[in-house]
Order: structure tokens, then C-alpha cells, then sequence
């Protein structure tokens, strides 16, 4: 045929022209899939990012080996309750260079703020790079690091509340080295009523390659505490090391799917509705029921395909948005691995939402269609 | 086929339509034969049955009883799914409505047709014959809603016989169309079934459209009658 579409692309022509033609829908539609995608790669992003986040920070002290309470959890806020006096016995075992010790206290949601003794925290970490101030002048000096001063639009001098207690930003600092938030660990301690406890205990060794071995000598010193290389410790902070974590984003998915089920169903429905002369058309044409529900699969595909790739693009805007405008240390990070997952998770909540409509299309009586006004 | 036997045989045909607890007649006893090459009109007021008839000689529906043999085929015994494939392979329509699925071209529109029927998009010249024949070559890039009434009518009997349907049943063609225009898409059904061959079965209650056809049928409350 002069001029004509080919006979493979002719029905994903009407297919297109059937999306234009409704395209306010079309659009809508394909934004509510974009954002089930969204819900899933921001949860996963945050929860990556996070978890991350925290492995990168704690390599960030400069430590070899990290002390815990006994009985405490990897992943988990505990007081206070190691003796401080333990830093000056393990400043004399075997391989032991510099020790420190932070006390963290919460001070709402995820966030904690962290009681450092800046002159041992240096030696073992190399000391903060300042991007604007200083250390620690006044009893009320607060230091925390670019990320924190950005979502909390913090500068030097300004003044942020926590543990009902007005502090002074007198430093802002790289991120990346243990925390984001640090006071004087006196101070902290006082404030927590913990005087003289500490939360954790790090310890530099004379040589990396000597670790193990100062760990031993730790461990049997110090049996009942929790001894980890910084490498271990780090590597424990995995979507499967907290509990529920993996059940949570599985729930998230499973709430995505029926959004987009719900969604599709009620796009592809109104469309059969709205359609139903066409579908007639096509019936007296001699179309099968196969080809009228391939139709509307293939309609239902491409709104999937737009509205996740829509979905995608949107986990850079909320990672923007939580970077710049949620206060707390969430991290979001992109997790590309994670596209085709949630691409599949919303293609296949469409395509449920497409099943009841696409049989009643496929079932439509012609001579009824026909006559649909 | 031979040519001697007629494309339609309609011997005892019954249509009974269930309207809730309510059996409603529509055909009741039909008897008709069309020869191949002819051009029928069949008239008669509104609820007389000619469109059921039109509906079951093109397979849209279900005779009750009887038997309804089109090109030597049985539509009485064919389940749905034979029925849809006698759709496209042996009837095209035409609708008072037209029929254009709105979002395509006019070209498209007819190459659904071909597409559905499983044809090839070029195969022997025919699609140029019945531009031509049509005078709707010109428009063939526009969407329904960019032609007019006459246009989209010629579109619609373009796609129609674009795959050379045995039979080409037209429901008031020109119901929607005004005198100017109505003529001309009556004379290009009488040209398409005197230069073609084409056999024609029109519904319709204008006794000047069914003028142009060779023999006229008139039906009443579901039975052919003889005026």
C-alpha cells in the first residue's frame, strides 16, 4: 500500500494513537506507575544509602578495631555503659597505639549525636577537614559535617536545639568521619548522666597487618565485650543485618503492585468503556478476542514502561529532595541493580490491573458495541 | 462455488431475543436466496427485522433456527469463533455510523482491514482500483474527523471490500449523509456492484436508495412480505 504503515506496526500505531488521543489519562496513568516505582527505588535507595552511609562513616574514624558493650547488637543504639578507664588498660596491650571513645546519645528519629574527645579522636583519625570554622571554643559548640549543615541549613554561629539544650555551630566538617554531629564527650556524658561511660571504644593498632592479633589480646583481656576489626564491623551494615528491614521493603512492594493494579485496572476499565464502539469496530472487522486483548496489553506495556522510566527519573528528584530538605541523616544513593526489579514489580501490577478489563473487551458483544453511543 | 448456486440461502429463519423474562421475535420464518453479482435492497420500518438479518448474514450474530448459508457455509452451526473468521474472510460492512476508528488515518482504517484479514498491503492493484473508483485517494493521510460525512462513507466502502469480500452488506449507507452525497455514495455502490461484480446486500427504508438496487425485499415484523 502506497504510503501505508506495515502491517507489524499498524496495531502499535492505534496502540500509540489510542494513548495520544487520551493523553491526559495516558499521562496520569503513567505517573501513578512512576511513582510505585519511585516508592520502591527511594525506600531501597535510602536503605542502601543509609546502611552505607554508616559502613563509610565508621572506616571514617581511622580505627582498626571497634569495642562494644557486652550483650549489645551490631546495628543498635546502646547507653552508655563501657568504663572510661578501660581506654587507658587497652592503651596498654599488645599493638595498641591510640585508643578513643565516643559516647552517642539519640536525639530523635534515626539521629544521634556523638561525644568525642577531639585530641584522641585526631590522633586516630587524622582530624577533621573543616570546610568553615573550627574545633570545639565554648562549653555549647556543636561541629557537625556538610551533610548535616545543608539539610539543616546551618552555618558557623548558627544555633541548633537538641537534648533541650541550645548549641553553636562552630565547625562544619567533611562528612565521612564517624558521625555527623559531635559535641565534647564530657559534656555529653554529663548531659546523658554517663558521666565517666562510653558508648564505643576505637583502637588504632601499630600496624593494620596486626589486627587479628590485637584483637586476641583484646578478647582476652576483655571477654565478655564485643571485639570487631573496623572491616567486620563495617561489612555488617547489610539490608539483612536489620531486622525487618528486608520484610519492610518487601511489604513496600507488595503495596506498590496493588497501587499499580489498582491504577491500571481503573485506566484500562474506563478505556474499554470509553472504547467500546472501537472494540465493536474491530469485532465486525472479523479481530479476534486475542487481538483486542493484545491491544490493551500492549497499551498497558507501554504506560508501564513510560511510567517507570518516569519512576526512575523521579528517585533523583527525591534524593534531591531528601539531601536538601529532610532533616536527618538519611542517605539516599541510586540503585540501578534495583530498576529492573521495580520495573518488573509495576509491569506486573499492570498487567493484573489490565486482565479484567481486557476480557471484557474480549468478551464485548459486537452488535452491542456497535450500537454504543 | 459454483456460479450456479446462489452466495444466499436463507430457508426458515428465526431470531429470538431474550429481553429478561421476555422472548421477543425478531425473525420469524425468513426465506431468502441472493444470487452473486446481485444488489439488494432490503426495506422496511423500523423493528421489522432487517437489521437482525443483516447481523446474522454477516456472523455478528446467532440464528435461533434455521440455516443461513453464505458461500457455501453454514453460519446456523458455526460457534463464535467461526463466525469471526467468516467476518473476515467473507463479508464487509458498512455502516450508517461509518465506523472509522477515530485515532487512525483513513489508510489505516482500510489497512486494519487487510491487517486483520491477514492480507498483504499491496498485493494486486486492487487497493489502487478502488482509490480511484472511490475518489478518496487525496484524503487518505486524514483522520475520520478531518473528512466529511461522504469521505468517511467512501473510506468505510473502501475498507470494506479492500479484501474482496464475497458479500458486502450496507446498513443505511446513507443514513447520516445529506441528498448530494447520498446519491454519490449510491451510485458508487451500483458502479462497485455493476463494474465489479460485487454482490451488495442493503438495508435501508428510503425508497429512492432502494431504488438503485436490482431487486427490492420488503420485511415486516420479521417476515419478508410481498407488497
Amino acid at each position: 500500500m502506497a504510503g501505508g504503515t506495515g502491517a507489524s506496526s499498524l496495531i502499535n500505531k492505534l496502540v500509540i494513537e489510542n494513548l495520544k488521543h487520551r493523553w491526559v489519562r495516558t499521562v496520569l496513568s503513567a505517573a501513578a506507575v512512576g511513582v510505585q516505582v519511585t516508592m520502591i527505588l527511594t525506600l531501597v535507595g535510602l536503605s542502601y544509602g543509609t546502611l552505607e552511609d554508616l559502613g563509610r562513616r565508621s572506616r571514617g574514624a581511622g580505627a582498626d578495631i571497634l569495642i562494644r558493650p557486652p550483650g549489645s547488637s551490631i546495628i543498635g543504639l546502646t547507653t552508655a555503659p563501657i568504663p572510661e578507664k578501660l581506654l587507658d588498660f587497652i592503651a596498654k596491650l599488645p599493638y595498641v597505639t591510640v585508643t578513643t571513645g565516643t559516647a552517642v546519645y539519640p536525639i530523635g528519629g534515626t539521629n544521634t549525636v556523638t561525644g568525642i574527645d577531639l585530641a584522641s579522636f585526631t590522633r586516630m583519625s587524622g582530624g577533621f577537614k573543616y570546610l568553615a570554622g573550627g574545633p570545639f571554643q565554648e562549653p555549647d559548640d556543636v561541629i557537625v559535617d556538610e551533610y548535616w549543615a545543608r539539610q539543616n541549613r546551618l552555618r558557623i554561629g548558627s544555633t541548633t536545639t537538641f537534648m533541650n539544650r541550645q548549641w553553636r555551630v562552630c565547625g562544619i566538617v567533611a562528612q565521612g568521619k564517624l558521625a555527623r554531629l559531635f559535641v565534647p564527650l564530657k559534656l555529653l556524658q554529663e548531659l546523658s548522666a554517663n558521666t565517666g561511660k562510653l558508648t564505643v571504644i576505637y583502637v588504632k593498632v601499630d600496624d593494620p597487618a596486626d589486627t587479628q592479633a590485637a584483637m586476641t589480646a583484646i578478647r582476652k583481656a576483655l571477654p565478655d565485650y564485643q571485639i570487631y576489626s573496623i572491616e567486620e564491623f563495617a561489612s555488617q551494615f547489610t539490608v539483612n543485618n536489620v531486622p525487618g528491614l528486608r520484610a519492610f521493603i518487601y511489604v513496600v512492594i507488595g503495596v506498590s503492585i496493588v497501587v499499580g493494579f489498582l491504577v491500571v485496572f481503573l485506566s484500562m476499565y474506563t478505556a474499554v468503556l470509553e472504547r467500546t464502539r472501537e472494540i465493536g469496530i474491530l469485532k465486525s472487522l472479523g479481530a479476534t478476542s486475542a487481538l483486542i486483548l493484545g491491544i490493551l496489553v500492549r497499551e498497558t506495556v507501554v504506560l508501564a514502561l513510560f511510567g517507570s522510566a518516569a519512576g526512575i527519573l523521579l528517585t533523583y528528584g527525591t534524593r534531591w529532595a531528601i539531601m536538601n530538605y529532610v532533616p536527618g541523616s538519611l542517605t539516599q544513593i541510586i540503585v540501578p541493580d534495583w530498576w529492573p526489579v521495580a520495573t518488573l514489580v509495576a509491569m506486573a501490577g499492570s498487567l493484573l490491573g489490565a486482565l479484567y478489563p481486557g476480557w471484557k473487551a474480549a468478551r464485548q458483544d459486537a452488535i452491542e458495541a456497535l450500537s454504543y453511543e | 462455488m459454483s456460479e450456479s448456486h446462489p452466495l444466499i440461502h436463507v430457508k426458515g429463519l428465526t431470531k429470538v431475543y431474550k429481553m429478561g423474562d421476555v422472548d421477543v421475535s425478531a425473525l420469524r420464518g425468513v426465506d431468502l436466496t441472493v444470487r452473486r453479482g446481485e444488489f439488494i435492497a432490503v426495506v422496511g420500518p423500523s423493528g421489522s427485522g432487517k437489521s437482525t438479518l443483516f447481523y446474522i448474514l454477516g456472523g455478528l450474530a446467532a440464528a435461533t433456527a434455521g440455516n443461513v448459508i453464505v458461500d457455501g457455509r453454514d453460519l446456523t452451526k458455526m460457534t463464535d469463533a467461526e463466525r469471526t473468521r467468516i467476518r473476515r474472510e467473507l463479508v464487509g460492512f458498512v455502516f450508517q455510523r461509518y465506523n472509522l476508528l477515530p485515532t487512525l488515518s483513513a489508510l489505516d482504517n482500510i489497512g486494519m482491514a487487510q491487517y486483520i484479514a491477514g492480507r498483504s498491503a499491496s498485493s494486486d492493484g486492487w487497493f489502487e482500483e478502488i482509490l480511484d473508483l472511490l475518489g478518496v485517494g487525496h484524503r487518505l493521510h486524514h483522520k475520520p474527523r478531518s473528512l466529511s460525512g461522504g469521505e468517511q462513507q467512501r473510506v468505510a466502502i473502501a475498507r470494506a471490500i479492500v479484501n474482496h469480500p464475497a458479500l458486502l452488506l450496507a446498513d443505511e449507507p446513507t443514513g447520516n449523509l445529506d441528498t448530494e452525497n447520498s446519491d454519490n455514495v449510491l451510485k458508487l455502490l451500483a458502479d462497485l456492484n455493476e463494474r465489479k461484480g460485487q454482490t451488495i446486500l442493503m438495508i435501508t427504508h428510503n425508497p429512492e436508495a432502494a431504488a438503485y438496487a436490482h431487486r427490492i425485499v420488503h420485511m415486516r415484523d420479521g417476515r419478508i412480505v410481498h407488497p
